[in-house]
This record gives C-alpha cells, sequence and structure tokens, in this order.
C-alpha cells in the first residue's frame, strides 16, 4: 500500500482518537461512557497503524505524527487510579508499623546513630562540663540556656495561642526538612544520613547535658518529653531510610547497583510517608502542649510517657494479625 | 529498530509496551531542565515573597501560616504539579519537557515525591552539579532522583510546525531510505536556515554517492518537500 493510499484509508480513525486523547488530556475530561469504551481499541488500532507505518518506511513525518499519538494515547490508557483515603488509612493503620518491622534492621542501626553517640556525650558533659564547647559554639549554648531557664519563664500563663500557631509553622517547616535532608543524604552511600543521625545526637546530648548542669532540667526535660516521642522516632526512621539507599548502593547483592537502588528507594519512600506523618503530629505537639506552662511537671512526665508508649506500641503491635493482602501503600 | 544499531546518533529512547508499539521518547538533557528549574525557582521566589509580606500583616498567626506554606512550596510544589497536571510544573510546561515514570506512564505520587526529595543531593556541592554529572553518565540523562524513582524527564513531542525550506519543487525519496534517514534528510532541511550555504554544502556533499552529484542541497529540500507535502 502507498503512503497516499494509507494515509486516505485510515486518518479518520487516527483524527478519531486523537481528538478523544485531546479530550481526557483537558483538565475537565467530559467522555461519555461509550466513548470511553472505544478508546482502547481504537488505541490498540493505532499501535498497529504505527507499526505499520514504521515497518514500511513511510515518511517520517507520517511515523513520527503517529507515535506521538501512540505516547499520548498510552499516557491516557495506563493512568493510575489513586483511592487515596483507603489507602491511606490502611497504611497508618496496618501498612507502615508493618514496614518499619520489616527494615527493623536499618531502624535499629538508625537509633543507635542517634542514641549512643548523643548518650556518650551527655555522660561526658557531666563528668567534663567544658567539653560543651567542642560541639556548640559559646553564643548557642547560651542561647539555649536563656530558652530554658525558670527564671525567664512566665510561669502560670500559657503562650498566646498566635505564638503557637507560629511556631506550629516554624517546626513543620525546620522539623521536617531536617528529616528530608537525613534522609536524601543518604544516597549518597549513607555517609550523608550517617552524619545528620550523629551530628543531631551530639547536639542533643550536648544541650542536655550542658542544661542538666546548670540545673534547669526541669524545664528542659519537661519540655522534650512529649514530642520527643514522635519527633526523635521519625528521625530514626527517615535515617534508617537514607541508611537503605546508602546500602543498596554498596551491597547491591545479583541487581545492578541502579535496579538495587530503585527497588530500594520504593521501600525507603514509604517509610517516608509515615515520617512526614509523625513530625506533623510531632509540631503539633511541640508547639500546642509542650510549651504549656500551666501543666505541673509530673502531669507532663506522665503525658510524655503516655506518649512514649503509644508510639513504641504502635510499631510493635499495629496491623499484626491483618490479612497481608489488605496492606496497601500510596505509591 | 535501526535505532537501536546506531545508539549514539541521537537521544531518542524507545519503550515496548503491552501492545507491542514502540514508544519514542526523547529525554531532555540538563540545559533545558536548569532553565525549567529556574523559571520554577522564580514563580515559587515571587510568591513566597508576596505570601510573607502579606501573611505578616495578621501576626504571628499569620507568619505561622506563611511557615507552614512556604515549607509546603519548598518540598511539594514540583510534586503536586508532577503528579496532577501530568508531569509538568510552570518551568516544564514553559520549555514542553515533562516527568514520566521510566516505562512512559505518567508519573505518580511516590516516584515524584522520591525525585524532588533527592534534590537535596542532586543540588550539591552547589548548583546541581551531582545532579547534572549523573545525567551525563546514563543515556536518559536521569540525575539520582530520576535513578532512585525510576522517573526520566522527556521533551513533549513537538507539534510538526515546518517552515519554508526556501526551495520549489518536490522530489522522490529514494525508496531504500530508512524512517531514521529520512528524518535525518527533514532535519537538515529544517536546521538549514541556521546553517551558513557552505556548511550546508560541505554536509549535503556527504551525500552525493547516494543522491547524485548535481546539486545536493537543493535535492535534499526537495525531498523534504515532498515527505511534509509542500511545493
Amino acid at each position: 500500500m502507498k503512503q497516499g493510499q494509507f494515509e486516505q484509508t485510515y486518518q479518520p480513525l487516527w483524527e478519531l482518537l486523537e481528538q478523544q486523547i485531546i479530550a481526557l488530556e483537558s483538565p475537565n475530561r467530559q467522555l461519555s461512557g461509550g466513548e470511553l469504551a472505544s478508546f482502547a481499541s481504537r488505541y490498540r488500532r493505532l499501535c498497529h497503524l504505527h507499526a505499520l507505518a514504521t515497518d514500511r518506511h513511510y515518511s517520517s513525518h507520517l511515523v513520527d505524527k503517529l507515535g506521538d499519538l501512540v505516547v499520548r494515547g498510552h499516557q491516557q490508557l495506563y493512568r493510575r487510579k489513586q483511592p487515596f483515603m483507603q489507602q491511606m488509612i490502611s497504611f497508618v493503620v496496618a501498612g507502615f508499623p508493618r514496614l518499619v518491622r520489616a527494615q527493623q534492621s536499618y531502624i535499629w542501626w538508625a537509633t543507635a546513630l542517634l542514641y549512643v553517640p548523643g548518650l556518650i556525650i551527655y555522660l561526658a558533659i557531666l563528668w567534663q562540663p567544658d567539653l560543651v564547647y567542642t560541639i556548640t559554639p559559646p553564643a548557642q549554648v547560651s542561647s539555649f540556656e536563656e530558652m530554658y531557664d525558670p527564671q525567664n519563664r512566665t510561669l502560670g500563663r500559657a503562650r498566646e495561642s498566635d505564638t503557637n500557631v507560629q511556631m506550629f509553622g516554624f517546626y513543620i517547616r525546620n522539623n521536617i526538612g531536617v528529616s528530608f535532608r537525613t534522609f536524601a543524604s543518604g544516597i549518597l552511600f549513607g555517609v550523608g544520613s550517617i552524619f545528620f543521625l550523629v551530628y543531631n545526637g551530639l547536639l542533643m546530648g550536648a544541650v542536655a547535658g550542658h542544661l542538666t548542669n546548670a540545673e534547669f532540667t526541669q524545664t528542659f526535660f519537661t519540655f522534650v518529653v512529649g514530642h520527643g516521642s514522635f519527633e526523635l522516632t521519625a528521625i530514626c526512621i527517615s535515617g534508617a531510610a537514607g541508611l537503605k539507599l546508602g546500602y543498596a548502593l554498596l551491597a547491591p547483592g545479583n541487581l545492578t547497583r541502579t535496579e538495587s537502588l530503585k527497588r530500594a528507594s520504593k521501600i525507603a519512600i514509604q517509610l517516608i510517608y509515615g515520617v512526614i506523618i509523625m513530625l506533623v503530629i510531632a509540631a503539633f505537639i511541640e508547639a500546642f502542649w509542650s510549651s504549656n506552662n500551666i501543666l505541673l511537671p509530673w502531669q507532663k512526665y506522665l503525658v510524655g510517657g503516655f506518649l512514649w508508649t503509644l508510639v513504641i506500641s504502635y510499631f510493635v503491635f499495629s496491623g499484626r494479625g491483618l490479612d497481608t493482602r489488605a496492606e496497601g501503600s500510596p505509591s | 529498530m535501526s535505532s537501536h544499531s546506531h545508539p549514539l546518533l541521537d537521544t531518542r529512547h524507545a519503550i515496548e509496551t503491552p501492545e507491542g508499539a514502540l514508544l519514542p521518547l526523547t529525554p531532555a538533557g540538563f540545559m533545558v531542565r536548569c532553565l525549567a528549574q529556574l523559571i520554577d525557582i522564580l514563580i515559587r521566589g515571587v510568591i513566597t515573597t508576596i505570601m510573607f509580606v502579606l501573611l505578616s500583616l495578621l501576626g504571628k498567626m499569620g507568619t505561622g501560616v506563611a511557615l507552614i506554606l512556604a515549607f509546603l512550596l519548598e518540598w511539594f510544589y514540583p510534586v503536586f504539579f508532577e503528579v496532577t497536571r501530568n508531569g509538568r510544573t510552570p518551568g516544564k510546561k514553559w520549555l514542553g519537557i515533562r516527568v514520566v515514570n521510566d516505562d512512559g506512564t505518567p508519573i505518580t505520587f511516590g516516584p515524584s515525591l522520591l525525585r524532588n526529595l533527592l534534590r537535596v543531593v542532586d543540588f550539591l556541592p552547589m548548583l546541581y552539579l551531582t545532579g547534572i554529572i549523573t545525567s551525563l553518565c546514563n543515556r536518559q540523562f536521569k540525575r539520582l532522583g530520576d535513578l532512585a524513582a525510576g522517573s526520566m524527564v522527556v521533551y513533549d513531542a513537538t507539534t510538526a510546525q515546518h517552515t519554508d525550506f526556501a526551495v520549489r519543487g518536490q522530489l522522490p525519496v529514494p525508496a531504500d531510505f530508512s524512517t531514521d534517514e529520512q528524518r535525518a534528510l527533514l532535519a537538515f532541511a529544517e536546521r538549514s536556515n541556521y546553517l551558513s550555504a557552505e556548511r550546508q554544502a560541505e554536509l549535503a556533499a556527504l551525500l552525493v554517492p547516494v543522491i547524485g552529484a548535481q546539486d545536493p542541497v537543493t535535492r535534499i529540500k526537495q525531498m523534504a518537500n515532498s515527505m511534509v507535502g509542500k511545493h
């Protein structure tokens, strides 16, 4: 068949399909059910025509036009439906804790990298107070002192609510940003995640040690105990996700490094979904609860203890014994 | 497909679909992507500035809201547009490129979030140096984020807008020319506006053994005319 003949015979078909594709591409798609039903078979026909045109060496002008339609049709046909809410609920209830349990070797490493250096520097500063200046510059140390000095607290009065909203915004931006960086830098063979985990651990330990020496323990620990449960655990998980990327590159096993990275990323990004949820909760607690000065220390410790128990038992127990097929995750 | 036998000649990249069709995709290089990114940064910068100015009028409450919005803009601006606008942020749309999964399907939320989080690493040590070097090391111009997410940035198919080749008359294309070879002829005619007459003659002379010695530049353009149906 000559090209002219070919075009004459089939042009109506691909023009019809092109119009359907344009209709589907526009943001407010309005196609009737019957038209949609015909889309797939027309698209298959188009693929066939494109292959014929290519094989018969018709002019590149025609082949490229058909090729463009094939690409656009493919994009519409293989659009994935994403029932968001349902996936989200099943992820929170079962998918996330189950994933964390499945990846627990990375979680344990990340936890150790955060807490062990922190604990060491904490004890070291209790023993040698000046060591705090090896971790943080003096200006920062004094700003921390000021922040947690019981003298500076307007006791018995809660912060005004608009300040709380401001701090909520600040914590969201700052903390989630930190955890995203901790995760992403893991792709550098894990080095970045290790750095951020150890650095944050050291900073935490140093501040805690210094404030213990200054006997500001009550203001400091009542402040951090509540949101620490969600925030520190979330940082550990994002570090673990970063370590997973790094490890996939270092030890790809039988796969190519690219393929190994791709598979690890698929799991790691799901951990990050969970991390985002946890950090939003943490920022909320930090802004609206931790800053509240009306409550007595024992009340804060009690709630803090409850939150820690909640987080740990969530990861240990939630989603056990459910049908594995119910496990879903937005992807 | 003949493009497989000459992988270095151009950047076209064919993906086979379940229908047995080959999706012709053209990966976008770092230059056009940097420009798109620049446009997006400008848009984001303007929005962020306006937002902070307006919301700070509302006091601390406003600042808090502005900080949250700034966070969303910083990390989720590209994700939002890539997922809801068929792989195109405003900057990408402007420059005619878009993100797809590397099987050619539209980008989904997970891969989009992943590739945009890993931007932080691709940016290191400055100005996307890591990303640029990585993208030069593979054929689909993938930066680290794309490698991990299994995504790639491709050109939208150009709508055929053939300029006038400044030559009248048609000439049939030799029957044994493959599609890629025809594309080369057409590309030559299209680019001839940007080439000096000497350079055109020099390039066209390469085809003398195939299409005959008589004024090869005009002959090629006449063949191009017949391909796009001009007279």
